[in-house]
């Protein structure tokens, strides 16, 4: 096995491109040979997949209408209204994240149980289901950190990299990632009208009907279930419980965004261009999905309560095998990667959290030229708009 | 329906509910609580025959949400075998027709051990008559299937009706037999029931004891059994009954009975079949053999590629995404035949199952509805 020199990363810049010299360059022959590797370990994880998994993802369903149950009843106590809404907020917690998000991208599917299954789940959350598995599952997935294809590099709204260009509409790049955390399943209910490509004139607004009524559908009914007829149940308590509702999809909101934004936008993590992904080989997406995820260190908890994207590294090397897996498999992921000379990308909470902040505060401001780099490639819609 | 039915299936709870469903709720609860789901708990199991293909028949209690059943219906059953994987596989239902929320039974033959190529197919058979015990929670369809009888005690026709089974293909067709002598459809107002069996030996025979029964009362229905190597002869049905194709006929068996049935009947309308097909199984690394996509009424022969390929190959346009197995965009029934993992090698001949058609190359001879 070719171990790769590694080589010191330079205190330049905190977003990183594959054509940087700290990224290493890894022949095709070690690309394969890095993506086998991969490929035998998703191997032995299927291999492995039983009852243990039934029965943990059983088990947190179970759990999180525990908590659905306690919550909306507690709302018929008013002094327990903390505790209602906090019961609350961790079983949407719950649905989104461990059970909605590992459900939908089809890491259960081979259990055969149809309230498991990828292609008939849809979650409690704003988004519809089907509409956010073509986003997220394929879009996302698949062109991982490609600028210019993955829409969830700033998601049509933020400047999220160096390479976007800069407009002064990004002067207000930590207003919008504020509003973007707050209202976050309206952004995600909101992400695949492509608003920011019907701007550009990239995309007739007639393409978005269907979309459109599917999202108004599912809004009503979720508006209905929170809004109208839980707090109606409560009699006297509506306010109480309407409010205490919206806090909870509010504290789920926050925290969804928080999570997720850990996983791409860190320091350290690298963006490529299409140019760079052309006739991609197997062993060149690993590559490139390691490259451009970051982990978040924790408690196991915190891993159940991030839905175990505080391994998003794992997960986007192994999308569809269930998250809980992902712990384990982590000590031979870095393993590997620290034989190829890749940076694995992990920190505390605290930190990732940091220089997430950092960037998006950073990049609200022009970049200043820092000699020959890459054309910017995306020009987010929403700046020529502003 | 009960109140409680009727309240846990409204609209209200399911507003409640969304976007989950009230029976994701209840389930949690007790298996038997159910607002639209059917499930059903065996509450006791029979041995109908032993030896190498065991036959045993299992009494199901279902949910309230069961609407009943006509006879000669299946329904689908799904087992959570070890390994936490659920299987399914449809049965026909051998007790006479049912009422809504009814117990009823299914008669069924485990399929051979060990034999390699038929395992994967006859898992849910084998754990039924092998494994199960009363308390086992089964998830169910309704019932379906057209291969039901129209005559009953208050049908005001004297119809000569004939039924014909192989093997296990015998269940459907006691549950008319059953169903019409329980209602009173018989001999006695001049309605005659013929019955012919072919079993593979005497000790292979199920309702053995109950068709004996059958035979000896006075009841208008003839039952004649056949064993071994005795196969279906259209002269000897003739000399049984008559001019055969002008008389209305239910066949179950084996896809072999079934065919020889058929040329028998030509093209009559009287004949109404059922049968079950060993699947299909290829070697791995076979590329002979013919694609079907099943919904678009295509065939191709198998150029060895990936599912997907083909089918675009032949001009379909099936939904897809990143071609590499990961988003499940292409997720297609394959409804028989051998598929392989080209990420993982595996090979899977399961019948009705759901596959990334991206990732999926056929061996041999397979079926898709695309």
């Amino acid at each position: 096995m070719t171990t790769i020199p590694f080589v010191s990363p330079r205190k330049r810049s905190t977003t990183s491109r594959a054509s940087d010299p700290k990224i290493p360059h890894l022949t095709p022959e070690q690309l394969e040979a890095f993506g086998d590797e991969m490929d035998a370990l998703r191997q032995r994880l299927v291999a492995d997949l039983g009852e243990e998994d039934a029965a943990y993802i059983r088990g947190i369903v179970k759990r999180q209408q525990q908590f659905e149950v306690a919550g909306r009843v507690l709302f018929y106590l008013p002094p327990a209204w903390p505790l209602a809404v906090a019961a609350l907020s961790v079983s949407k917690i719950l649905e989104n994240m461990e059970i909605g998000h590992n459900v939908m991208h089809g890491q259960y599917d081979w259990l055969g149980d149809p309230k498991l299954n990828s292609r008939i789940y849809d979650w409690d959350n704003v988004c519809p289901g089907e509409q956010w598995k073509y986003s997220h599952n394929y879009i996302h997935h698949t062109f991982t950190n490609v600028l210019g294809k993955d829409r969830d590099i700033g998601y049509g709204i933020l400047r999220m990299d160096e390479d976007q260009k800069w407009h002064p509409y990004y002067l207000g790049n930590p207003l919008y990632a504020f509003l973007l955390m707050v209202f976050f399943e309206w952004g995600v209910a909101m992400h695949d009208l492509e608003v920011e490509n019907i701007v550009k004139g990239r995309r007739k607004l007639e393409e978005n009907a269907q979309l459109h009524a599917a999202i108004m559908k599912k809004v009503k009914r979720q508006a209905l279930k929170d809004y109208v007829i839980f707090p109606a149940l409560t009699g006297p308590f509506f306010p109480l419980t309407f409010a205490g509702n919206a806090v909870a999809n509010l504290v789920r909101n926050v925290w969804a965004f928080n999570i997720i934004f850990c996983g791409h936008f860190p320091a350290g993590v690298a963006t490529f261009t299409e140019a760079e992904c052309e006739d991609e080989s197997r062993g060149h997406w690993y590559y490139r999905q390691l490259l451009g995820s970051a982990n978040i260190t924790g408690g196991r908890l915190f891993h159940i309560m991030s839905g175990n994207l505080s391994h998003q590294i794992e997960h986007h090397l192994f999308p569809d095998i269930p998250a809980r897996r992902y712990p384990e498999i982590a000590v031979e992921v870095r393993e590997i990667c620290e034989r190829y000379g890749i940076t694995y990308n992990t920190g505390r909470l605290s930190r990732q959290l940091y220089t997430v902040a950092k960037k998006i505060v950073r990049l609200s401001l022009p970049t200043p030229k820092a000699g020959p780099g890459r054309e910017p490639v995306a020009e987010p819609a929403a700046a020529e708009a502003a | 329906m009960t109140i409680t039915q009727r309240v846990l299936s409204s609209r209200l709870v399911a507003a409640l509910a969304y976007p989950h469903g009230v029976d994701r709720y209840l389930e949690q609860v007790n298996p038997m609580w159910s607002a639209t789901e059917v499930r059903a708990r065996v509450v006791d199991i029979a041995r109908e025959t032993s030896g190498e293909h065991p036959v045993a028949t299992l009494t199901l209690q279902p949910t309230g949400t069961w609407r009943g059943h006509r006879s000669g219906q299946y329904v689908q059953v799904g087992v959570d075998l070890e390994g936490g994987r659920r299987a399914t596989r449809c049965f026909s239902i051998s007790s006479a027709a049912s009422l809504p929320g009814e117990r009823f039974t299914l008669t069924i033959r485990s399929a051979a051990k060990g034999g390699g190529r038929s395992h994967a197919e006859g898992v849910v058979s084998r754990y039924l008559v092998d494994e199960a015990e009363p308390g086992l929670i089964l998830h169910l369809s309704q019932a379906a299937g057209d291969f039901t009888v129209h005559e009953s005690a208050a049908t005001p026709t004297n119809n000569h009706l004939l039924m014909i089974s192989g093997g296990s293909g015998i269940t459907p067709v006691m549950s008319h037999v059953r169903t019409l002598l329980r209602d009173g459809y018989d001999g006695h107002v001049h309605r005659k029931v013929t019955f012919l069996h072919y079993a593979r030996s005497r000790a292979d025979q199920i309702f053995a004891d109950e068709l004996a029964e059958i035979a000896a009362a006075d009841n208008g229905v003839t039952v004649h059994l056949r064993y071994g190597a005795h196969r279906f002869d259209a002269d000897e049905l003739r000399h049984l009954v008559g001019d055969f194709r002008d008389i209305d006929t239910w066949a179950c068996g084996p896809a072999g009975l079934i065919e020889l049935i058929q040329d028998a009947y030509a093209d009559s309308p009287r004949l109404r079949v059922e049968f079950f097909k060993p699947p299909a199984f290829a070697a791995a690394g076979d590329t002979d053999g013919t694609i079907t996509f099943a919904r678009s009424r295509t065939s191709v022969l198998n150029s060895g590629a990936h599912l997907l390929e083909q089918a675009e190959a032949a001009g379909l346009t099936p939904e897809f995404g990143c071609r590499m197995g990961i988003c499940f965009s292409c997720t297609s029934r394959k409804t028989e035949g051998t598929v392989r993992n080209v990420l993982t090698g595996e090979t899977s001949s399961l019948p009705d199952e759901d596959i990334r058609i991206c990732v999926s190359a056929p061996v041999g001879s397979c079926s898709i509805d695309l």
